[in-house]
């Protein structure tokens, strides 16, 4: 059942953002837009969290990070760049430490463009990224019955 | 085949409604709880049943765990406040009530050591301290409870002869102090805040995810449903009417926390417990002293 769609978490990682987009994401949870409505809550906790929305390019230093954040997210989740540094590196992509936007080190599901973001856009994102997120779900169940047909392919669907 | 009579019988199904629809009472609480909490900030708030839906994506998502000694105390701390609200609910002994639900508690903080991060470990730690800081006024709650209608016992005390509010009016306030602890509110949240975003990420509950997360939420909801049920108890006498007079109470103190909650920041740990052992200093002790002191002059 689609209880994901209507509860996501997300968690927010600014890269080297200037700032921008990430007062328009908190701008989203403020009473003019108030996301919460939608059952959007802002954990700061990977574990969590659904979504994982990112703002700003993607540096040397903080790509462990991302990666690291990412990894703790249990599974479906979805990965959300927001404004054109996360996209492509922006402005910033000549810049001798940005290594580009979060695809160089994550699968994005969703580009947010703008420079800055609109709250308008963000929230665009957010509900098209809950679509692939039921996806992922409906996936991960039928691989979950699979494994559960042929114990012998379970391996690697198992928890750790 | 065990032979009871019908009060017994009153007092077995009370306990089964209880298992049955306090997880309905207490998500519909907490979800009444973010719609006004919202209201209160200028916002919109989520549908009344959002914490239904957040439970059940929850169960939905996978649960990623450091080991499987975290998710067994989770489990047993769910059993057992389930137990302790059992205990409420088939009109049992208060002591034990407080003992179960101390036992309850122990289980939550050792599955937050187990987890073994440096969030869960704080988040266990300040969940102790707390501890200690509600315990001595819970513990006065009952002994007020015994002094005013001489029993210890919830079946006993619900046809009391007069409400016990009359009697240990000012333990009600300490009690009422010492809930924002249990409910979970500021300023006295220092073990978890509902906004994960801070100092602690999410405290306690840091290192829970998917089922196990899930299990907490229901676990809270058991929580406050005995818990808006011993506010209830000190307005309740042997008038069958009077229970929907301690329901009305209890839910205006709940309205009160959300209030307070929505207009006070975290306390530090000292202030908590200092606070909270002055007030069962105070309000405690002194209303027991004058329950005494009129026995003696009777």
């Amino acid at each position: 059942m689609p209880y994901l769609k209507k509860s996501p978490w997300l968690i927010h990682y600014d890269g080297s953002s200037c700032n921008g987009c990430d007062i328009e994401v908190l701008a989203c949870l403020t009473p003019v837009y108030d996301v919460e409505r939608f059952g959007v809550v802002n954990t700061g906790n990977p574990k969590h969290a659904d979504l994982f929305l990112l703002t700003g390019a993607i540096n040397e230093q903080n790509a462990p990070v991302v990666r690291n954040i990412y990894e703790q997210m249990p599974d479906p989740k979805v990965v959300i760049a927001v404004g054109i540094c996360a996209t492509s590196g922006g402005i910033f992509r000549e810049c001798y430490n940005i290594l580009g936007g979060v695809d160089k080190v994550l699968p994005v599901d969703v580009y947010v463009s703008g420079c800055a973001a609109r709250p308008e856009a963000i929230i665009d994102g957010v509900v098209k990224a809950l679509s692939i997120l039921e996806e992922k779900r409906a996936a991960m169940k039928a691989a979950r019955r699979a494994a559960r047909k042929a114990p012998a392919a379970a391996v690697e669907g198992r928890n750790p | 085949m065990i032979l009871l009579n019908a009060s017994e019988w009153t007092r077995v199904a009370t306990g089964i409604l209880y298992v049955l629809l306090a997880p309905l009472f207490g998500g519909l609480l907490a979800g009444v709880d973010r719609r006004i909490t919202a209201r209160m900030q200028g916002r919109k708030g989520p549908p009344i049943l959002q914490p239904f839906y957040d439970v059940l994506k929850l169960l939905e998502k996978r649960r990623v765990s450091v080991n499987k000694l975290q998710n067994f105390f989770i489990v047993l701390f769910l059993v057992f406040l389930v137990f302790t609200g059992t205990l409420f609910f088939s009109g049992g002994d208060l002591l034990l009530f407080i003992f179960a639900f101390t036992l309850a508690a122990i289980f939550f903080i050792s599955a937050a050591y187990a987890a073994n991060s440096p969030y869960s470990s704080i988040g266990a730690e300040r969940e102790l301290l707390q501890m200690m800081a509600y315990e001595p006024m819970v513990l006065l709650t009952a002994v007020g409870f015994y002094m005013a209608n001489g029993s210890f016992k919830v079946s006993d005390l619900v046809v009391a002869p007069r409400p016990a509010i009359l009697l240990i009016p000012m333990i009600f306030l300490g009690f009422c102090y010492v809930l924002t602890f249990k409910f979970r509110k500021s300023p006295f949240d220092l073990s978890t805040s509902h906004h994960g975003h801070q100092e602690i990420v999410k405290g306690i509950t840091t290192e829970f995810s998917g089922a196990s997360l899930a299990w907490i939420e229901i676990a809270h909801w058991y929580e406050s449903t005995f818990l808006i049920a011993l506010i209830a108890l000190f307005f309740v006498w042997s008038n069958p009417l009077s229970i929907a007079l301690g329901i009305g109470v209890a839910l205006l103190v709940y309205f009160l926390e959300i209030l307070v909650d929505n207009t006070f920041a975290r306390v530090k740990w000292q202030l908590a417990i200092r606070s909270a052992w002055i007030v069962a200093g105070v309000f405690g002790f002194l209303n027991l002293l004058a329950l005494t002191l009129m026995r003696g002059g009777k």
